[in-house]
């Protein structure tokens, strides 16, 4: 990350070629947001119908990744999945972000007081375990679709904070943030069109590092049962109620895993094989 | 070491030790957030609105929260935990076991997981670029990638399924020998160890790349000293800490990580004792079990700070 923020060009992303990991990634990224969207018109089954006779049924023609625990059809319900797993944490990952962001520039911006007391109650809120704070809070007041995105938001907005804020306070220091103070810029000017155009190609790395944290926290908790509730079910809430299939190694609890997998490590390569680009560019 | 060091260190443990007042209180409103009556839960369904009422009195639920919370944090500087709703034992009595299986637990997997992600970290850093680094980096992304669950469930099908060496769940009353013994917690070790080591070796790596591409050990390099004396002799002491604050932050994942191992392998540990607790609604437990976890956490990101404080030499 600090790569990217050496360069000063502002060509965009798109603009770069990648290498063949890169494409492969984005590709994978793409196909799983295109189901997140048409997942409804695209499943073969409804996710509720029950269409095997035998449950943990074996990969065939018609039932393409076998069934569930329940002789439903696993192609739907995974297809579905993704809509949930997708959804809710590119919603919270979103609110992270924008908040952390918005509130780290604005404390670089102003100093004094408002940023010690932002710093140390986020870096109080950055000590209690991701894990643990959503198994209580989630517990406290039930798990919903909304109580679920506003905790994974609030669980990583400390971090999105720590990682703006750091870039913000090294752009707080150059010349031309002097100058638009000379002049009389308002803060909202100064963090707008002085400090993000600055940092926001690290900020956009972070935004998929820190998306990756969410799927996987999200999986974590719907494994635990304390996520998404039935009917609705995520990847991680399929591997849970699909665990008794695992004696079997039936397809039914190793699909909806494969599925989590390929998006994270996707994301996590893509975001490796961005500043390599860059670099390799100025070079 | 002088006073400089000495005071960066004090105003740590001072930063640390009011993170943790304002954690323990976050924890205490949380809980207290938990839906339903805990005094009516308690009596059942066919309490009568009186009895509800003197059991919330005897409780002090009706006391303002402020006052509860002193009247809890009190109560922990006299070691007294307060008694579990769900089944009148103290909960101080039913941590205990707990507690030390969790720590056996880590402690297991701390000893594994330490040498093999520095060994495999180091030399991945030596060989960087080869294909040997390129497996290794691989792999550590991989098991990062994946939620912990999976690493778990892929180690069940690996060795319990298809090898049959080893048992799915592990209870630990059962444990007469040895063999007995690492059957039990081989499963539950071998998830925490990929989680735990993964994160490490990407930190060490890191950090002996970057003592690598320092001006002394070009020296070295020049003067003629072979790849493992400059590596070990000249580069690793000045790694040094970087990699014990790596160490350190990585065991904090251990606490994210026992959560889900616990559940899966059905460990009778903290972890699951707080996740069962969830279920009941009982008070006084969650709080203690997430207080122990908060208060572990801490210390480690703490050490963690210190040890990168120390090992500046700018500031000794």
């Amino acid at each position: 990350m600090t790569i990217a923020l050496t360069t000063t060009s502002r060509r965009s992303f798109l603009g770069h070629s990648y290498n063949l990991v890169g494409v492969v990634a984005s590709l994978v990224i793409l196909a799983w947001t295109l189901i997140a969207i048409f997942a409804p018109y695209i499943i073969p089954h409804p996710i509720g119908d029950i269409v095997d006779d035998d449950y943990f049924g074996p990969m065939r023609q018609g039932l393409w990744l076998g069934s569930d625990y329940l002789g439903r059809d696993m192609l739907s319900r995974v297809l579905m999945g993704a809509r949930y797993t997708v959804g809710i944490s590119l919603a919270a990952v979103s609110i992270a972000c924008f908040s952390g962001v918005v509130l780290g520039m604005i404390a670089a911006v102003t100093g004094g007081w408002l940023d010690t007391c932002l710093s140390r109650f986020l870096d109080a809120m950055n000590s209690i375990p991701s894990k643990l704070f959503g198994l209580v809070v989630v517990a406290a007041v039930g798990s919903s679709i909304p109580v679920l995105i506003l905790t994974l938001a609030v669980i990583y907005i400390p971090g999105a904070y720590r990682f703006a804020r750091a870039l913000a306070v090294n752009i707080n220091t150059m010349d031309f943030m002097t100058v638009a103070r000379v002049r009389g810029e308002s803060t909202l000017y100064l963090i707008g069109s002085e400090i993000l155009p600055n940092i926001i190609r690290p900020v956009l790395a972070d935004f998929g590092l820190r998306f990756v944290f969410i799927v996987l926290l999200l999986s974590g908790l719907s494994f635990l049962g304390l996520g998404l509730q039935p009917p609705l079910a995520d990847w991680g809430a399929l591997v849970r109620e699909n665990i008794g299939g695992l004696p079997f190694a039936a397809p039914a609890v190793i699909v909806p895993s494969l599925a989590i997998a390929s998006l994270t490590i996707s994301v996590n390569l893509l975001i490796d094989n961005l500043p390599q680009k860059i670099r390799d560019r100025d070079a | 070491m002088t006073s400089g060091v000495l005071n960066l260190v004090l105003k740590r443990l001072g930063i640390s030790a009011i993170t943790l007042l304002i954690v323990l209180f976050a924890v205490f409103f949380a809980t207290s957030m938990l839906p339903g009556d805990t005094a009516s839960i308690l009596l059942g369904q066919a309490a009568t609105p009186e009895a509800v009422a003197g059991l919330r009195e005897a409780m002090h639920l009706n006391d303002p929260a402020i006052l509860r919370f002193l009247r809890w944090l009190v109560g922990l500087l006299h070691g007294d935990l307060g008694t579990s709703y769900a089944n009148e034992m103290p909960v101080a009595a039913l941590i205990g076991g707990r507690l030390v299986n969790t720590m056996k637990l880590a402690g297991i997997t701390a000893l594994l997981s330490v040498p093999l992600a520095l060994t495999l970290g180091i030399t991945a850093a030596m060989l960087r670029g080869s294909v040997y680094d390129r497996t290794v980096t691989v792999l550590s992304i991989g098991v990062i990638s994946v939620p912990e669950f999976m690493v778990a469930t892929l180690a069940v099908l690996l060795f319990a399924v298809y090898l049959r060496w080893l048992p799915a769940l592990s209870s630990v009353n059962e444990a007469h020998s040895l063999t007995d013994l690492v059957r039990i917690y081989a499963m539950p070790v071998i998830t925490l160890t990929f989680v735990i080591s993964a994160q490490m070796i990407r930190m060490t790596r890191a950090a002996v790349i970057e003592t690598l591409s320092t001006p002394y050990v070009e020296m070295a390099l020049l003067k003629g000293a072979s790849r493992s004396r400059m590596v070990l002799r000249h580069a690793l002491p000045n790694a040094l800490g970087p990699i014990v604050n790596a160490i350190a932050l990585s065991l904090s994942y251990l606490v994210g990580g026992v959560i889900i191992v616990e559940t899966i392998f059905n460990y009778p540990g903290i972890a699951k004792l707080m996740v069962d607790a969830v279920a009941t609604r009982d008070l006084p437990l969650i709080q203690s079990c997430a207080m122990i976890f908060c208060l572990g956490y801490l210390l480690l990101i703490t050490a963690a700070d210190i040890v990168a404080i120390m090992s500046n030499p700018r500031l000794r």
